[in-house]
């Protein structure tokens, strides 16, 4: 596995507080050939992620190059740190905001998903999460290796990309 | 081989039956499409994760119901956390016990609830002996030099 830029495998950061599920999650991730990092909480996320509290690590260049991140999936259901609560957080992030977020739950709450979709979560899953929703996922971490070319440099996003997808993808669901 | 042939037909019949009776359902089959040659032990290491997760739960919410004052939250998030888990292995009856003791917590009705973990604690033993005998069928077929069956649902 070479630390190199654009031909590293994705790297993406599970989160779940069930250690089946992340055993699961880890392994269909990794079917996909992506380079999987799994945590059981919120916290530990946003640890990985940089940001302790609301503060950012002032992260220089090297520590990015071997934490980028290039999708987060969460359970939503979890003590402390809710998945929707990190969502929140990471889009709030100038330097974590473009990291595409999904969530994942056993309970299918027609609030819930529009309240993960509408604070910018790319997808929602339902569990126990199969091989065609990782499959999904393969576009949203296309798109943000076109979209932001070196996501080291951690500048703040003029133009936020995120509301036009979401509203995008709520006005496709709600047809 | 006549040996082989013996415990395949076997490990094909209990497998069948236990599909067909509902102690398992198709995500159990998931479960071993993630399972190959690079991870050849991942469905009895998620199982065994299963096995000690849920004893303790049980222990949890034998706890949670012997208390004075029951608190009915904590056994829901006790359940619910149980629900998910068999949920992921694809322990339909275990998962099924769950929904129904979820609505007993909801209800704050302890007797319901009590009956309800004395079902569950059955239901699991039940179908943890079940899939210890298919690891270990398993393991027979492999020793006695054959490939073990694919089940397609």
């Amino acid at each position: 596995m070479n630390g190199l830029g654009a031909e590293t495998q994705f790297h993406v950061l599970a989160v779940d507080d069930s250690i089946i599920d992340r055993k699961l999650i880890e392994r269909l991730l990794k079917t996909s050939s992506y380079q999987v990092t799994a945590v059981e909480s919120g916290v530990k996320a946003l640890e990985f992620l940089g940001l302790v509290g609301d503060e950012e690590f002032s992260n220089s260049n090297s520590k990015c190059q071997s934490v980028e991140v290039n999708l987060i999936i969460t359970d939503y259901s979890m003590p402390a740190i809710t998945g929707y609560d990190l969502l929140r957080k990471i889009k709030k992030s100038t330097s974590l905001r473009d990291i595409p977020v999904v969530i994942m739950s056993s309970e299918n709450v027609p609030s819930r998903i529009n309240s993960c979709l509408e604070h910018g979560a790319e997808e929602f899953f339902l569990k126990p999460v199969r091989q065609s929703d990782v499959n999904k996922l393969r576009p949203h971490l296309m798109r943000g290796q076109k979209n932001v070319p070196n996501l080291n440099k951690r500048k703040p996003v003029e133009e936020c990309l995120s509301p036009d997808r979401i509203r995008a993808k709520l006005n496709h669901d709600l047809e | 081989m006549e040996i082989v042939g013996q415990l395949q037909k076997q490990f094909v019949d209990f497998s069948t039956s236990l599909y067909g009776e509902g102690f398992l359902d198709e995500q159990y089959l998931q479960l071993q499409k993630l399972q190959d040659e690079s991870n050849p032990d991942f469905v009895c290491e998620v199982v065994s994760l299963f096995f000690d997760d849920s004893e303790k739960l049980l222990n949890n919410l034998a706890t949670a119901l012997q208390q004075q004052v029951v608190d009915f939250k904590q056994v829901d998030a006790h359940v619910h956390q149980f629900k998910g888990s068999s949920s992921s292995i694809g322990a339909q009856r275990v998962k099924n016990m769950c929904v129904a003791f979820r609505n007993f917590c909801e209800e704050k009705n302890l007797d319901g609830c009590l009956r309800c973990l004395q079902q569950l604690n059955h239901e699991y033993f039940l179908v943890k002996n079940k899939l210890e005998t298919l690891f270990r069928l398993e393991r027979q077929i492999v020793e006695a030099g054959g490939t073990v069956p694919v089940i397609v649902a």
